[in-house]
């Protein structure tokens, strides 16, 4: 509780240097703006009703980009997990697409699907598959040697074999695989509104930096990692309650939002 | 003394009369792991049988063959030479009336302790109902009974232990097979598992192949001692174990005991294993 009352303190602190400083030395607003004309930014953008449709629009974007990178991956990872001659065939393509910045093809892909919310979706999806399928593929070929020794001395069935021991040992994999997918679909969704597109928070960042409202691009920034945090978050939580039984997941409550930093 | 000790056995006639009477038969058994100059003779020419409701137990050193021979009971491991039969049949592969026993619980964290001991029931589509039955019947046979929904991760060793011994014996397998179950655990808990597995045996009547590092242990549970050699794996001598039975801890102290201890790792010190290293 002392903490926590320090640590709101410690904010409060910041803020109040921070506006202090911007303000004794005189630094132009369009380089650092104070953390009052940022909110204000806030203010108006949610009262003008300028930020809750571009909020939605990324949000569907991020959203709909995780829901299809992830179940791709997801497939595409047990298929290669379970099958030697798959993996062996797309073994090439896998470690090239995993050393490519993903982010790189943005620029190419709003030229092939457009401005619209196409080329945003399957940008998020591009990024957040490879984190998804890679957990995936280790997490399903990390079970036990014993384990599967006991399943096969029951006479268990490849299929017995995957339900009931292959995918819940690779569940702590894949949880902690689609926690990072979430952020990176959320990125991937933001750089492609930068190279190009109508709507959305990415879009509204280029603009203000063009008309140089630096403290709108603040407050959109604040916005962004609000989002981040909920997005974490709502994985974390499932997580918590799927993995219940994990010890790494009791353990490692504080330190996963680390993960937001890539 | 000497009436006790049957002595070598090396080799058994491949009689299919003896192999059809026998749960289990092994007749000139030879793996080899790998191929080419790097193979590694595991098991080389071995033979012996086990009644219908023996207790053996196969004691030897290290990297003497006994998980290999165990795995190839078990149907995991397909021999290289030779066959091995239960009850008269071929070991074509895992059969569903067979209990293994790991040394260690191998218990899946995700599942409570009830539904570990129903893994074999669930794998082999049993019914529930009678299953969960049996299965509360057996957690109380271990004294288990409260932990039923608590997992794995909040057991200790030893209960851990117990609860794969009683998953193996869930679907009430002819045979158990058990690869040194008490391996992990302190002498105490050890000996109480021992008196609960002896209870349990003398209670089913089944055929029991327990590999063991301890001689005592062995002596303890067993109606025959096969002594396995190292480097290739061979079966030594077999002791016939003549004491009478429920056997209470106390046994160990006695003279007879003591002589058969004494026999046994004067046998596992002449194969040239590290005899000396075994307790
Ligand atoms: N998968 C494998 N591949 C190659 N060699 C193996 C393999 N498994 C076992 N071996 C070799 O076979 C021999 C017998 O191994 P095994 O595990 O059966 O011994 P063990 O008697 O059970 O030993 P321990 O008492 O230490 O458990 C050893 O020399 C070992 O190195
Ligand atoms: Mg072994």
């Amino acid at each position: 509780m002392i903490n926590f009352v320090l640590r709101l303190g410690l904010i409060g602190a910041v803020l109040g240097v921070w506006e202090w400083l911007v303000a004794f030395m005189q630094v132009p607003t369009y380089i650092l703006p104070p953390p009052t004309s940022i909110f204000r930014g806030l203010v108006n953008g949610f009262s003008s009703n300028l930020y809750p449709e571009h909020i939605m629009v990324t949000l569907s974007e991020t959203l709909l980009g995780f829901v299809f990178g992830t179940v791709l991956a997801f497939f595409l990872g047990t298929i290669v997990a379970l099958s030697k001659r798959v993996e062996y065939f797309l073994y090439p393509f896998i470690v090239m697409f995993q050393a490519m910045p993903k982010v790189a093809l943005a620029p190419l892909i709003v030229v092939w699907f457009g401005l619209g919310l196409t080329s945003k979706v399957i940008n998020a999806a591009l990024v957040a598959f490879f984190p998804l399928m890679v957990n995936t593929i280790v997490g399903l070929k990390s079970a036990d040697e014993d384990r599967i020794n006991l399943m096969r001395s029951l006479a268990a069935s490849k299929w017995q074999i995957f339900w009931m021991l292959r995918l819940p040992n690779a569940l702590p994999f894949i949880f902690a695989g689609l926690e990072i997918a979430m952020i990176f679909a959320l990125i991937g969704a933001i750089v492609a509104e930068f190279v190009g597109a109508e709507k959305g928070l990415g879009m509204l960042i280029q603009s203000m930096n063009i008309n140089m409202d630096v403290a709108g691009q603040f407050s959109i920034l604040l916005i962004l990692s609000m989002l981040g945090l909920l997005l974490n978050g709502t994985v974390t939580f499932i997580r918590r309650r799927v993995l219940f039984w994990d010890p790494a997941t009791q353990a490692d409550g504080k330190l996963n939002s680390d993960k937001g930093g890539v | 003394m000497g009436d006790a000790v049957l002595g070598r056995q090396t080799d058994l006639p491949a009689s299919t009369e003896i192999a059809s009477q026998a749960a289990i038969a092994i007749n000139h058994l030879s793996l080899r792991y790998g191929t080419g100059p790097k193979a590694v003779t595991a098991l080389d020419d071995i033979g012996f049988s086990v009644r219908e409701g023996e207790f053996v137990s196969v004691v030897g050193p290290s990297g003497c063959g006994k998980s290999t021979l165990l795995k190839i009971l078990a149907g995991l491991l397909p021999p290289t030479s030779g066959s091995a039969s239960l009850n008269g049949t071929d070991i074509q592969g895992p059969r569903r009336d067979i209990g293994v026993v790991f040394q260690s619980p191998v218990l899946f964290p995700w599942r409570t302790v009830l539904g570990n001991v129903l893994l074999p029931a669930d794998v082999q589509g049993l019914d529930k109902a009678a299953m969960r039955t049996r299965a509360l019947d057996l957690v109380n046979l271990v004294g288990l009974t409260g932990f039923e929904d608590s997992y794995p991760r909040q057991l200790s060793g030893g209960m851990q232990q117990r609860v794969g011994i009683i998953r193996a014996l869930i679907h009430d397998p002819a045979l158990l097979l058990m690869d040194e179950p008490f391996g992990a655990l302190d002498a105490m808990t050890r000996e109480s598992m021992n008196v609960e597995l002896q209870r349990i045996w003398l209670e089913s009547k089944k055929t029991v192949l327990f590999i063991t590092h301890s001689t005592a242990e062995a002596v303890f549970l067993a109606d025959r001692v096969v002594v396995m050699t190292p480097r290739p794996g061979r079966i030594g001598d077999v002791f016939e174990v003549d004491l009478p039975r429920p056997r209470p801890l106390e046994v160990m102290n006695t003279e007879k005991f003591g002589t058969y201890v004494q026999r046994i790792r004067r046998a596992l010190n002449a194969t040239g294993g590290h005899g000396g290293g075994l307790d």
